[in-house]
């Protein structure tokens, strides 16, 4: 053997031995499964962010993206409870107005920088301030800042708002009312960190790839509008040691089930199961068709004002509605991803819920189908009495459209309701529920925060989505108390009787979110049902 | 000729100048506006993006001073839906996708059309007739939202040749699909249209000299009938291309390339004024060039015509 030929030799073992050392390396360090060699995750979504400055941006999809690339005060872990992210935690002052947190020193920017007190100063005052304009401003006014909302209607100086950085590791945040969830909202972007120095320089670029300067587990590398969005892991984060997944890849796919298709081929990760379809999904990829509760709900709102049909006016009519709605058709046969009738407005899951049983959802449909009828009859109405006819109005999709055909024929069969469907495209749609031109009108809510008041709220009369135009002292005055109280889950379960007893608002389904997730793909947070999920958290196994 | 060009540059002028106050009317008398939101947004917050983005004041100053900023900086001012871009970003991005596509699926239809067009014709009631009409009747009825889940289907799921979507650049494999998927409309059209004008001019007085003459069949199809012949697919071809490179919001929402088409639906629905105004007046000001272009090619083929 020449020399030439034992070095090749010698080089070639070495190189073997490093590649089988590598391998040995890529498993995980808790679990010890062995990590697939190329850690990537693609995941489609439907449209294309509107932002992902967190300052300004307003959607689910945006927020996923933000929550890589920033990190806010606190995280949520796997089930959605708190844990540290900058801050290492909190102190609350005896008269629940002042949170002081402390901040990690370790945390750095992904040019280096520490990521300092003044950052969430900057970031926070910029969000609610009338120059930036924000639509997520009003997030700063619900966490009841002082002084928010006085900053963002511009009688107030930016600076004026309630929060201060003693020193570079302390944030002092000031409340006008006491806030038992505040600490969950730091999980949301929109109180995320910014680096001035980076808005300063690039203006309304400063979000663009290349620009862009984070303090999350990734950097952004590429962006296309209405096409991908690429991030890949940031070795400046402070925890940088415990993330596993490399690249993420963000891919706008606008029609679902083209999407589905380019994830059986291989393309995809993760996509959303299109309606109806979750069943069959489930039967042939068991280990990835995936159905968990998520917190929305979904409910009819009744028009109120005198805009609306004079019989809707009456609470009998509405309770025989409500009743004649046979819910397990709907989640099972319509919908069939998993969904949870709906007898509250508060979706099931919310944290520390206790589920109230309604007299209602404890009888058979039949039992409910004869109450309808018998409280039809007694308002003067049905077979006997007066012929109704209600107009559903719904926003333009195959979905909404199946389910009010369902309710429809449900009303007809049992209540002799005729009932005619209208969809308008989704600006019209808006505006018309929001002015009061319907009669019926489709209506979902996603909580901001896990807590039942995010649901509740609606149905106050100041609430701005009160589309019912639904107004009782009692509950308005429940709602308040229910702010400032130690303990408001009796209170809530008060509101949720007026809303049963009333019904503003017909609930109808608890969403769930339907999911085909490559089994590959570890430590999904299923449990967390807002869904805030972290690419940090999760990683790919070799297959 | 030079002063037809001239005269004609300049009435475009005025026509885009309407397009632009029909298009405002049109928008402003739509319900809704950009940020109108399942959750209304609290009056203050309202008032300071409305005044952010000039949307507090008289219709007809937005109009002028949208206008204004159009011609004198080339500025058609901030997406109102996607905060961190401009109109022009948008156009600067999603029309180069655009034009690619859309250009290739031009040569295609042309090639193939043209083709299959006088093929048929020239062989006309044989087998090679009824082929070519069948596959070009499939063709114009098989409509893109069809067509294009199929090819996904095909040449994705089960061939596994080339990826379901996106651009990524433009790199070939990307391109293919929505070039097949785009072009198949417009190649039937031109094929049906060329079928039917070369049967006319293969009739005629002049060819039928040539023929007694004792030309051989190629000479008389490329010399003598194709010029006459193209006319009729000359004046769809203008149109047409204009309709391919503006895109397609079939394509784009189904291939995901991001082209311009998609953002043009979509601004709409988001009532994204200045997207909508933006690509509004970029495919009004194509479709009068082409429009033109093609009227000086219809001179270049029938010398009847001189301007």
């Amino acid at each position: 053997m020449s020399i030439k030929a034992t070095l090749l030799a010698g080089a070639a073992t070495a190189l073997a031995l490093w590649a089988g050392f590598a391998a040995a390396q890529a498993t995980h360090p808790v679990t010890g499964e062995a990590l697939a060699a190329d850690q990537t995750f693609t995941y489609r979504i439907l449209d294309d962010f509107p932002s992902i400055d967190p300052g300004v941006a307003e959607d689910v999809s945006g927020g996923e993206v933000i929550r890589d690339l920033f990190e806010g005060l606190m995280n949520q872990d796997a089930e959605g409870n708190l844990e540290p992210g900058v801050a290492t935690g909190y102190t609350l002052s005896d008269d629940k107005l002042t949170y002081t947190f402390t901040l990690r020193p370790e945390a750095k920017w992904s040019n280096g920088e520490q990521v300092v007190a003044g950052d969430f100063v900057y970031a926070w005052r910029r969000a609610a301030s009338p120059e930036l304009a924000s639509p997520y401003s009003w997030f700063i006014e619900l966490m009841s800042i002082e002084n928010a909302s006085a900053v963002i209607a511009g009688e107030m100086p930016v600076d004026a708002l309630g929060v201060s950085a003693p020193d570079d590791l302390t944030l002092v945040v000031k409340l006008t009312t006491p806030l038992p969830y505040f600490p969950q909202m730091t999980t949301h972007f929109t109180t995320f960190p910014v680096l001035e120095s980076n808005v300063t320089e690039f203006g309304d670029e400063w979000t663009a790839p290349g620009n862009m300067i984070g303090n999350g587990a990734y950097t952004l590398t590429e962006r296309v509008s209405q096409e991908r969005l690429v991030r890949v892991r940031n070795p400046m984060y402070w925890d940088n040691a415990n993330t596993i997944i490399e690249t993420v890849v963000t891919l706008v796919i606008n029609d679902e089930n083209q999407a589905l298709t380019r994830y059986l081929a291989g393309e995809l990760d993760r996509t959303e199961i299109p309606s109806g379809q979750y069943p069959r999904l489930l039967a042939e990829y068991p280990t990835e068709a995936l159905s968990f509760p998520v917190l929305c709900s979904y409910y009819y709102n009744v028009n109120l004002t005198e805009t609306g049909p004079a019989a809707l006016q009456d609470v009998r009519v509405r309770q025989a509605l409500s009743m004649a709605i046979d819910r397990d058709i709907i989640v099972n046969n319509v919908l069939a991803g998993g969904q949870v009738p709906a007898y509250t407005l508060t979706h099931w899951a919310t944290a520390g819920w206790e589920v109230p049983v309604p007299a209602a959802a404890a009888m058979t449909q039949e039992e409910r189908n004869a109450a309808a009828q018998a409280l039809m009859a007694e308002a003067g109405f049905g077979p006997d009495g007066e012929a109704l006819t209600f107009e559903i109005l719904y926003n333009t999709s195959e979905a909404h459209q199946q389910l009010a055909t369902a309710i429809g024929q449900m009303w007809k069969t049992t209540l002799g309701v005729e009932v005619t469907l209208a969809n308008q495209e989704w600006q019209t749609f808006l505006d018309a529920r929001g002015s009061q031109q319907f009669e019926l009108a489709r209506a979902g809510w996603c909580g901001d925060y896990n807590e039942p008041s995010t649901f509740l709220d609606i149905v106050t009369t100041a609430s701005g989505y009160n589309d019912s135009k639904y107004s009782n002292p009692e509950l308005d005055a429940l709602m308040a108390e229910a702010k400032t109280s130690e303990n408001p889950m009796p209170l809530y379960l008060q509101a949720e009787a007026i809303i049963d007893d009333q019904l503003p608002i017909i609930p109808v389904y608890h969403y769930a979110s339907v999911y085909m997730l490559n089994d590959a793909i570890k430590d999904w947070p299923i449990n967390n049902v807002q869904q805030n999920w972290y690419s940090r958290d999760i990683y790919k196994v070799a297959e | 000729m030079y002063s037809y060009i001239l005269r004609r540059l300049l009435v475009a002028i005025p026509t885009i100048l309407v397009l632009i106050v029909l298009s405002f009317a049109l928008m402003f008398a739509a319900p809704g506006g950009p940020f109108n939101a399942e959750r209304p947004l609290p009056p203050d917050v309202m008032a300071n993006i409305q005044a952010r983005y000039g949307l507090d004041q008289p219709y007809w100053k937005q109009m002028f001073d949208y206008t204004w900023k159009v011609v004198t900086q080339f500025d058609f001012g901030p997406s109102f839906k996607y905060r961190d871009r401009s109109v022009n970003d948008i156009i600067a991005q999603g029309f180069p996708v655009t034009l690619v596509y859309g250009s290739w699926a031009f040569v295609v239809a042309v090639t193939f059309g043209l083709g299959l067009g006088i093929l048929a014709a020239i062989r006309q009631n044989t087998w090679l007739d009824y082929l070519a009409v069948g596959v070009a009747i499939g063709a114009q009825v098989l409509p893109g939202f069809v067509l294009a889940p199929i090819l996904v289907l095909v040449f994705t799921y089960w061939l596994d040749l080339l990826p379901g979507g996106g651009w990524n650049g433009g790199q070939w494999q990307y391109v293919i699909m929505p070039v097949i998927a785009l072009s198949t409309g417009y190649l039937a059209s031109i094929a049906r249209i060329m079928r039917s004008s070369m049967l006319e001019v293969m009739n005629s007085g002049f060819i039928r000299t040539a023929r007694a003459k004792g030309l051989p069949m190629r000479r008389i199809i490329w010399r003598h009938a194709m010029k006459p012949a193209l006319l009729p697919v000359l004046s769809y071809l203008g149109p047409a291309f204009v309709g391919m490179i503006t895109g397609s919001v079939v394509i784009d929402v189904y291939f995901s390339t991001g082209g311009i088409g998609q953002f043009f639906v979509n601004s709409a629905f988001h009532r994204d004024y200045s997207v909508i105004m933006g690509i509004t007046i970029l495919v009004g000001v194509l479709t009068i060039l082409f429009n033109l272009v093609v009227d000086l090619l219809y001179a270049w083929i029938d010398p009847k015509i001189r301007y």
